[in-house]
């Protein structure tokens, strides 16, 4: 019994499981020399690269938030532990400066003082209406925050060139590791290879600027209720992830096996089969959708004693939000792979391993489902960015996550009215849409990147 | 040509038998009557006569499948499952959970979902099918590569963010037109041509990039070739050769969602406040009205289903060769 308790949720399991696994599966292919060499075609291309170094930033982001635990409460009375109610994870101790000192309500990126005038009160009495000072925008500027241009201009600098040096010194490091091959400056280094490098340094230095900045001011403002946007922003990360990749894990597992089993055995298989994704295509994919989620509502509401804490319960919800998800949307890979299926089936190499009296099951698995592979990697990664998007407007129509679970979606929710008001605040809507722009532009020049090297059409 | 017409509304039946029953499973099986009615309710404090009340106004009182207090054939037809989910094969779909009709709900609110989703859909076919035929013309140039990165960026961007900032913009910054509203006939153009650009726009990007694909596909054709032979002018091939041939694929992906446009634009219809059936579904998902969803899925995949008719239809008026048998 220590000072923490751990936390596994289930989007943790699940998404730390689906690491794993595309980890073991890089390794287990590394000797399919026909795959290493699509890898190695996506890899040329320098859309490819930036996009896997900014995808790389995210997916660490969405890890740190994803390792939750429990603080030990100072001892109590009779002597035994307990632990505090709230759940954190490792990216809010990270994050913890912009969590200590909350403002009052809104205020601008940047600023030292609160967006709408309040009372300000002094030894007692009300003085006068004027912009309260912010808690920790600029703390450390004093009362009138002067001097705020030169600060922001020496953190900008001073965190920028920190950031450089950092990424130097690890591209350093990797080079002695590697034994010293590339000269220094990025001269020999492909075109693609230069793209990933200027990517990862623009990077360091975003986040070098951001980190000096964030220590003395919000970044990106605060909320209606004193929240730092920054600290928002990054929540985000982590759901629209766990919604991107772990619907595609339900997806898989059943377009794959319906797929097949529909191509390969036809007759009244396949007639049931697609009489199943026509009756589930049918329906149009945000009434289905909602249709599950109020049922699944209905479920979590009537059945208070299944959670523990609030955030298990929210949890639970977004992971029944991916299921819902995968199983309204497996329908078109499915589709795709028994389309290919029928054409497999008939090549010769298939033909012959029937004649020799090869088992089905092992014709699925050894000819046909390796033939469908790219099929399958394309469908993810398209879907990833599709979902990403998904997220934020099933959150606005009410059926996406728990309105207390921290996502795009529910920033933009609360946000949605504040452009309306006069003067506007711009700020929230901007951070969230920025930066899921970002992640969903990076996935999808992955996707095409993989589309072009890994579809043999393509070629 | 008839027969076959005949045959596809044979075979929709047993799809929509097939939707009606996941229907049913989805609000009457996962949860009974009573958990939907104790979390309308209120889960805590809650009587079991409430519940019955409840349930007894809106019906959802009778046995689910088979009522063996009644005779005949009134043991099928004095169940859930006939009056709620059978009675829509016959576009009755009774009250909704505030007690107005759904019927008549849904004939006024169709003309404003119309009103909208007809020009976006003509607007934004339109406006795709030049901009791809523009970036077809000038193929692998600068301004090709330019137009592709901004159709991955535009495809990018949520659609959230083009409706929320196009209505800050042109209708708060700029104030060239209302912000929401809509009173009904012709005078109602000021309030639809922010929402129709904003679609339009919303869904630029993806159509435009997928139409190019389909444009350079048909331009490495053979006839292509042969027509550059003959001496015809690009222009002249483009437009009069591989936009006609084109026309076929972009067909099977269009066709299909005509018929939806009758279910309005949830997002768009309830931003700018236009009262359409996309914001009676917003509406009716965010009160949790049962009734009006289920008669929403069911209608939505008739629809569907009409549009996968059409799409084969129209494949026989854009190109000769197809014949449904």
């Amino acid at each position: 019994m220590g000072a923490f308790q751990p936390v596994l949720l289930w989007t943790d399991v699940a998404l730390l499981g689906l690491l794993a696994g595309g980890i073991a599966a890089g390794v287990l292919q590394r000797g399919d020399a026909l795959r290493r060499a699509a890898w190695q075609r996506m890899l040329a291309r320098p859309g490819a690269t930036v996009s896997l170094v900014v995808l790389a930033f995210y997916l660490g982001v969405g890890m740190l938030d994803s390792v939750h635990f429990r603080r030990a409460l100072p001892a109590s009375a009779d002597g035994g532990v307990h632990y505090a109610a709230r759940v954190e994870s490792v990216l809010d101790v990270l994050l913890a400066p912009l969590l200590e000192n909350p403002e009052k309500t809104y205020s601008a990126p940047l600023a030292t003082h609160a967006f709408v005038k309040d009372n300000i009160e002094r030894d007692g009495g009300v003085v006068g209406r004027d912009f309260p000072r912010l808690n920790h925008g600029g703390a450390h500027l004093g009362v009138g925050g002067d001097g705020r241009g030169g600060d922001i201009a020496v953190r900008l600098a001073g965190g920028a060139a920190a950031g450089l040096a950092v990424a130097f010194a690890l591209a350093a490091g990797l080079r002695r590791l590697r034994g010293g091959g590339a000269a220094a400056g990025g001269q020999g280094l492909s075109r693609a290879a230069r793209a990933g490098w200027l990517g990862f340094l623009v990077l360091a230095v975003v986040i070098g600027a951001v980190t000096a900045l964030a220590a003395g001011y919000h970044v990106f403002g605060t909320d209606k209720v004193g929240q730092d946007v920054l600290y928002l922003t990054l929540k985000s990360v982590r759901t629209a992830l766990i919604i991107g990749l772990l619907t595609t894990v339900v997806t898989l597992p059943i377009a794959i096996a319906l797929g097949i089993t529909a191509g390969y055995l036809g007759g009244w298989v396949d007639d049931l089969i697609q009489y199943i994704y026509t009756v589930i295509n049918s329906i149009p994919g945000v009434l289905l959708i909602a249709a599950a989620v109020l049922m699944m509502q209905v479920v979590i509401e009537t059945h208070p004693d299944w959670f523990a804490t609030a955030a298990e319960r929210a949890d639970a919800r977004l992971l029944a939000l991916c299921v819902i998800l995968g199983m309204t949307s497996w329908t078109g890979l499915c589709r795709l792979l028994r389309a290919e299926t029928l054409k497999l089936r008939e090549l010769e190499y298939v033909q012959a391993a029937r004649a020799f009296g090869v088992g089905t099951a092992l014709i699925l698995r050894r000819h046909v489902l390796p033939n469908l592979m790219h099929i399958v990697l394309i469908a993810l990664v398209m879907d990833f960015s599709a979902l990403v998007l998904a997220e934020a407007v099933l959150s606005y129509v009410g059926i996406g996550v728990d309105p207390s679970t921290i996502s795009f979606g529910t920033m933009i929710n609360a946000a949605r009215m504040e452009l309306a008001r006069d003067p506007a605040v711009w700020w929230s809507l901007a951070a969230a849409f920025v930066v899921m722009f970002v992640l969903v532009l990076a996935a999808n020049l992955l996707a095409d990147a993989v589309r072009e090297a890994f579809d043999p059409r393509a070629a | 040509m008839f027969a076959y017409l005949v045959r596809r509304v044979v075979y929709a039946v047993p799809i929509l038998i097939g939707v009606n029953l996941l229907t049913f499973l989805l609000f009457f099986v996962v949860n009974t009557p009573d958990d939907i009615a104790r979390m309308q309710l209120g889960v805590k404090r809650v009587t079991p006569e409430a519940i019955d009340n409840w349930k007894r106004e809106r019906g959802y009182h009778l046995p689910r499948f088979v009522n063996m207090r009644e005779q005949g054939s009134r043991r099928i037809t004095e169940t859930i499952f006939f009056q709620k989910s059978a009675r829509m094969f016959a576009f009755d779909f009774g009250a909704s959970d505030d007690g107005r009709d759904i019927a008549r709900e849904i004939g006024q609110r169709m003309g404003p979902s119309l009103a909208i989703a007809v020009p976006t859909f003509i607007l934004g076919l339109f406006a795709a099918v030049c901009f791809s035929l523009l970036l077809v013309f000038f193929r692998a140039s600068r301004l090709d590569v330019a137009g592709v990165v901004l159709c991955v960026a535009m495809m990018s961007i949520s659609s959230l963010f083009y409706i929320i900032f196009g209505q800050w913009l042109v209708a708060k910054v700029w104030q060239l037109v209302p912000i929401s509203g809509y009173v009904g006939g012709l005078s109602s153009w000021p309030f639809l041509v922010l929402p129709v650009v904003i679609g339009v726009f919303a869904g630029l990007g993806a159509s435009a990039r997928w139409y190019r694909t389909l444009f350079l596909e048909e331009i490495g054709r053979d006839y292509v070739r042969t027509a550059r032979a003959k001496g015809v002018s690009e222009r002249v091939v483009l437009f009069r050769h591989v936009l006609k041939n084109a026309m076929i694929p972009i067909l099977t992906g269009v066709v299909v969602v005509i018929p939806l446009l009758f279910m309005g634009s949830l997002l768009i219809e309830s931003f700018f406040g236009i009262p359409g059936l996309g914001s009676y579904t917003i509406e009716a998902i965010q009160a949790q009205d049962f009734a009006v969803v289920r008669s929403m899925v069911f209608i939505g995949s008739l629809l569907y289903i009409v549009g996968l008719v059409l799409t084969d239809i129209s494949y026989t008026v854009v190109d000769p060769r197809v014949r449904l048998e």
